[in-house]
This record gives structure tokens, sequence and C-alpha cells, in this order.
């Protein structure tokens, strides 16, 4: 992997811009987590979850797919430990990203890494890799935004007033908000697409993910699409690239 | 006010921390060889692809039976993912892809 490019006396300029762009970016993202935060808490609230329930799951797994389910499954009277499975089998996702985040992060404390891993959710990895990508390298700014600004905090504000305001809230999906999250994920993959081994990577993992998804189940279809998409993309002669690697 | 399901919550903690954390504690990471990098850096891309399309053309059914899902919401994802490659501009993209659901729900339900 090509080193990062240094040229100090842009870095200060790049990474305002880098971060401004970010803050713009997490607004959509911000207004997703917030309705389905609150779709979350409505439906902690009718599947019996007390308010320190519905926010235990939101600060302690931190994981929306995961919890969603988790609530459909205790409303079915599902015992703990096929909860607990299904949370592993859908959080291993994360794995990924942990692993494309890593080379960013190497130089940084082992400690500090272990702190930073409890934020990393889809939305934090989205907004942090492609702000890395900008500036080549990682900024813990940036990461903390993303993480806690931009997702923990909507996230758990958002859990807590559909607990406690109920069925006084709207529907989100009547505004089209459930589009935000699929809409920002290929937004933000846009701004990762520098060359062909990226968009084949992409395509392949797309074609893989729904294929794995139809057939099996969509989290099995995240990490295959995740695993196997990389592959055809490094099957691919690399383009020339000139930024946006990670520090090797 | 019940709090038992707080353990659950303890527990899927610690089953979803390791997948978070292992990658990124684990030493020597930047010593890979270079196409265990490159692979790495391409692991981004392909998440996001991934992500985007199983979100908006994957549904499940009351018994989590998965099936393909064509609607109107593809041509906002793409129309959002259109706008940010044209402008570099994610909330415009956005705000696109949200008009454009919500406008098409809305001549529905007339």
């Amino acid at each position: 992997m090509a080193t990062a490019l240094r040229h100090e006396p842009n870095d200060a300029a790049e990474l305002r811009s880098s971060r401004r762009r970010l803050v713009i970016d997490s607004l959509g993202i911000i207004a997703s987590v917030l309705g389905f935060g609150v779709v979350y808490g409505l439906s902690a609230r009718a599947a019996g979850f007390s308010l320190v329930e519905a926010m235990a799951m939101s600060t302690i797994v931190f994981a929306g797919g995961a919890q969603f389910a988790a609530v459909g499954y205790v409303a079915s009277g599902v015992a703990w430990p096929g909860i607990v499975v299904l949370t592993a089998f859908l959080n291993a996702r994360h794995l990924l990203y942990a692993a494309g985040l890593a080379p960013y992060l190497a130089h940084r404390s082992r400690s500090l890494r272990a702190v930073l891993a409890f934020f990393l959710t889809d939305e934090t990895f989205a907004m942090s890799i492609a702000h890395f990508n900008r500036i080549g390298r990682a900024d813990l700014a940036g990461y903390g935004f993303a993480a806690l600004a931009a997702t923990f905090v909507p996230w758990n504000v958002a859990t807590a007033a559909g607990v406690l305001l109920g069925g006084s809230i709207p529907d989100p999906t009547r505004f089209g908000l459930d589009v935000i999250f699929p809409a920002a994920m290929g937004g933000l993959a846009v701004g990762l697409i520098s060359g062909r081994r990226e968009l084949v990577a992409g395509l392949a993992a797309i074609a893989i993910a729904l294929s794995v998804s139809i057939a099996w189940d969509p989290a099995a279809g995240l990490i295959a699409g995740g695993v196997l998409g990389p592959l055809a993309g490094i099957a691919m002669p690399p383009a020339v690239r000139t930024k946006g690697a990670a520090p090797a | 006010m019940s709090v038992r399901l707080v353990v659950l919550a303890l527990l899927m903690a610690a089953v979803t921390y390791p997948s978070r954390a292992l990658p990124l504690v684990t030493p020597g990471i930047e010593r890979l060889p270079r196409l265990a990098l490159e692979y790495l850096r391409l692991v981004g891309p392909a998440v996001l692809c991934a992500l985007a399309a199983v979100s908006v053309g994957i549904v499940l059914d009351a018994a989590r039976h998965p099936s393909l899902h064509i609607g109107f919401e593809w041509v906002a994802v793409l129309a959002c993912v259109a706008v940010v490659a044209w402008r570099r501009n994610l909330l415009f993209g956005l705000v696109v892809a949200v008009a454009l659901v919500a406008g098409v729900r809305a001549l529905a339900a007339v």
C-alpha cells in the first residue's frame, strides 16, 4: 500500500476542510439516527422494556440492528442464549470495520484503540473512513465527532424520547427518513472510490451481499460482501493513486 | 422499574465488543504485507456498498425471511450517489433522496 503523501504546509487547511465536510455530511446521518432511535424506543416500550432497559441497550450494546432484533425476540419470548448468539452473528460485520480502520490507528496506544472500538458502528465507520481517506491519516477529533456527536448521543437521546413520548411521535418512514441510511452509505462510498479496484470491490460487494442475503440472511450477506468484494478488487490491476492510502 | 433486561444488554455487549476491538488492538497490523493492507483499504468501499444495497434492497417478513425489494427507494439512493459524485455534497444528496421518497409516498397515499 502506498504511503500517504506528506505535504505539511497544506495539512492544517486540508484537515479543517475535511472536518467541515465531516460535520456537513453528518447532518443527514444525525437525522436518520434520531428518527430510528425514536422508533427503537417506541418498539422497546411496546415490547415491555422499561426506560432503564431500553437505555441500557442503547448505551451498552449500541448496535441498532441487533437492538431492533432483540426487541422482536424478547417480545416473542425467545430465550436469552438465542438472542445473544444472534447478536454475535449480526454484529460480526464490525470485524471488517475495525480491520478497515486498523491501519490508520495502528500507531495509537492500544488502550485508546480499545476505547475507540466501543463506539464503532456502521455510521461511525462510514464517516470516519471517508474522513481518514480524505486526509490520508487518522484524526481522533474527527472519529470522536462521528462516534459521539453524530451517533452515540443522538441515538441515546432518541431512544429516551421514544420510550418517554410513546405514540405521540409520528412514524419517520412517512417523511422518507428510512432512505437516509442506505443513501448515506452509498454517498460515503463514492468518496472512497478513486479507481478501478475500489469500484470493482464495491460492485462485487453489492452483487455478493444481495445474493447471500436472499439465499440466507442479510447479516451473512453483509459479511460475505465485505469479505469477498475486496478480493474482486484486488484482482484488478491497480490505478495510479496519489493520496488517500492508510499510513503503512 | 424493571432492570432484568440490563443483564441481557451486558451479554449482548460482551459478544459485540470483541468484533469491534480485536482487529484494532491486535499488534502488528501496520506490518502486514502490502497485499493485505491493500485488501483492508478495499474493505471500506466494499462494506459501504454492501450496507447500502442490503439496506435498500432486502426486506424481512414477520418471520425474518429475506426477499428482494425493488422500489422507488433504489432510485432515491442512486440519485443521492449521483449527486455526491457530481457535487461532492452528501447532505445535498440526502435531501434529494428523502424528498424523492417522501414525495412519491405522499402521491401514492392520495
